[in-house]
């Protein structure tokens, strides 16, 4: 489903932490959320999620975004959150199964469609082999995959992920992103995810959005968004920019002049 | 499931065993006869008056504390909480202790279990208050102590300005916790409201799931933290405050259970409520039978045995713990 924002805004205690957002994105697209640190990143995704009041207009396709209940949300949406939290020593299967819940009547046991989702959802992630493991007893890469199941066995048209790759180790960044890119092209969802990675971000995403100081600073391609003047303007560094035959690689390798100085 | 019917067959013998023990002898068939069939008129007393209210309590109050102790669990993903150690209990006990100080216990039969409930509910908003967002145990744990000894002190301090011997002996029983001298009064008053609280904890099943995966995560899977939390509140304070309002307090049941049945279920947290609430029932009655029959000249008080089986205990898991953080 096509995902429309206009000219979103969110004040948190009186200051205003995001400020006129809008953007249009087409169904089936991995989309990068990038910017610095409290550039509105998370909010936006929380403002995305319901979990923060905003003001304007959010659709997902017909869906009015700001007058849905959270059982309509939880099957339109799935979030991601940032932090990792595995509350008990469940396995694999049945923390995927989570995903499920906005689906599942009270009080009814998974049924064969919930069955079907769940296997889909842990290939999708790579953890089938993983199924009957204790999920807390993983790796950090592996929970991380684990938990990725999850929000994909919700079967939403929407996915939204906060940092999904941070505190990962190089190959396990790109098989989450991997799932991700499979997830968009194979079965046609919209894909939201915050990044830090400038390469990851640059060379899985077909779309990144910039975020600075609550404002969408630019979104378009990677190729033009994370040019040297952008990524210099809103995060201070100056960036190598190179190429090889799969796409783009961004690496930051110092301060732009005015940073220094601070 | 099987493991549901299981506990259930333990809780129902143990019922019927808390039934045939007392310090009057009375036989298999006088025991029965008494129950049921009128029989001899000291048994039909004896079993209708004493025992059977005895030993409903302890299959009411024990599947109360279980069943609270595992909802409390699985919603502050948390394997300390339980109402005893996180203060709802004492707090409890302060409540009905205060009505019965002030004199109010005379004016209704319900002044009392009011009191306890309105004390179980508030030491639940407190502790949500203080300790729900972050879910840490250490803030958790230290808020129920503050609160626990707060009661306490409150108890004490009533006990202190009790006008006369004989209202200082009554409060010292909901300290210590007892069903012994409970009458179908006494039962008629407690299971409504208790099982009310089990209800509500029912409803609740999806939310704790969810909540395996932390509150965020909860929320996006269309859970209404609000009525999640409501329910819970009101389902622990209910069940926990009626129980306490008729037995004093009874502690650490609801931390012992969860424990030991946990890793005999799949550890979701809702598949932990109903087996919790059963094996609570199984091991208040075993202690309420083993509390008469340890000291048979002057009975144990139920609530100072589970204690002096789950103090020990609570320590044990706070080493593991240490230990697993390690």
């Amino acid at each position: 489903m096509r995902l429309q924002a206009d000219n979103i805004s969110v004040k948190l205690g009186g200051r205003r932490v995001l400020e006129g957002v809008g953007f249009d994105i087409e169904p089936g697209q991995v989309i990068g959320l990038l910017g610095p640190n409290g550039a509105g990143k998370s909010t936006l995704m929380r403002a995305l999620t319901g979990q923060l009041p905003a003001e304007g207009a959010m659709r997902l396709g017909a869906h009015d975004l700001t007058a849905i209940s959270p059982a309509e949300r939880a099957r339109l949406i799935a979030y991601l959150p940032q932090q990792r939290i595995i509350g008990w020593r469940l396995t694999v299967r049945d923390l995927v199964a989570l995903g499920r819940l906005p689906w599942r009547a009270f009080g009814r046991r998974p049924d064969a469609g919930d069955e079907a989702a769940i296997a889909r959802a842990m290939e999708m992630a790579d953890v089938t082999p993983l199924a009957d493991r204790i999920a807390t007893e993983l790796s950090g890469g592996e929970q991380a995959r684990v938990l990725m199941a999850r929000a994909i066995a919700q079967q939403t048209p929407l996915l939204i992920a906060d940092e999904p790759a941070s505190g990962l180790d190089p190959a396990h960044q790109i098989t989450l992103m991997q799932s991700l890119k499979r997830l968009a092209e194979n079965e046609g969802r919209t894909v939201l995810v915050s990044l830090h990675d400038l390469t990851l971000a640059a060379r899985w995403c077909d779309r990144v959005m910039l975020l600075n100081k609550g404002r969408l600073a630019a979104f378009g391609t990677p190729e033009t968004v994370l040019s040297e003047a952008h990524l210099a303007e809103i995060y201070g560094v100056k960036a190598h920019r190179a190429r090889d035959e799969d796409g783009l690689i961004i690496a930051p390798v110092g301060l732009t002049k005015s940073q220094n100085r601070d | 499931m099987k493991l549901s019917i299981s506990l259930a067959m333990l809780a129902l013998a143990l019922f019927i065993l808390s039934l045939l023990v007392g310090p009057a002898a009375l036989g298999i068939g006088d025991s029965i006869a008494g129950l049921f069939a009128g029989g001899g008129e000291a048994a039909a007393i004896i079993m209708r008056e004493i025992r059977l209210p005895r030993a409903l309590l302890g299959l009411a109050i024990g599947f109360s504390l279980g069943l609270s102790g595992a909802v409390l669990q699985g919603f502050l993903r948390n394997p300390l909480a339980e109402p005893g150690v996180i203060g709802v209990s004492s707090m409890a006990a302060l409540g009905a202790v205060a009505v019965f100080y002030s004199g109010l216990a005379g004016s209704s039969l319900y002044a009392l279990p009011a009191g306890a409930l309105i004390g179980a509910l508030a030491a639940v908003l407190i502790l949500l208050a203080i300790a729900a967002r972050q879910g840490s145990t250490l803030t958790l744990i230290l808020a129920g102590v503050a609160l626990s000894s707060l009661a306490g002190a409150l108890t004490s301090l009533v006990l202190n300005l009790s006008p006369n011997p004989f209202a200082a002996y009554e409060i010292i029983f909901w300290l210590l916790g007892s069903l012994k001298d409970r009458s179908m009064e006494h039962v008629l008053l407690a299971l409504p409201l208790m099982a009310a609280g089990w209800l509500l904890i029912a409803l609740s099943a999806r939310a704790i799931d969810a909540l395996s995966l932390g509150e965020e995560a909860a929320g996006n899977l269309g859970i209404h933290m609000g009525r999640a939390r409501f329910l819970i509140v009101a389902g622990v304070a209910l069940s926990v405050g009626a129980a306490t309002a008729v037995a004093g307090t009874i502690g650490f049941i609801g931390l012992v259970v969860p424990h030991l049945i946990r890793p005999l279920t799949n550890r979701m947290p809702s598949s932990l409520l109903l087996p919790a609430g059963l094996g609570g029932a199984a091991l208040l009655l075993a202690a309420d039978i083993a509390a008469r029959l340890v000291l048979p000249a002057g009975e144990l008080n139920v609530g100072v045995l589970t204690a002096l089986i789950g103090a020990p205990f609570f320590l044990w898991l706070v080493i593991r713990a240490r230990r697993e953080m390690l």
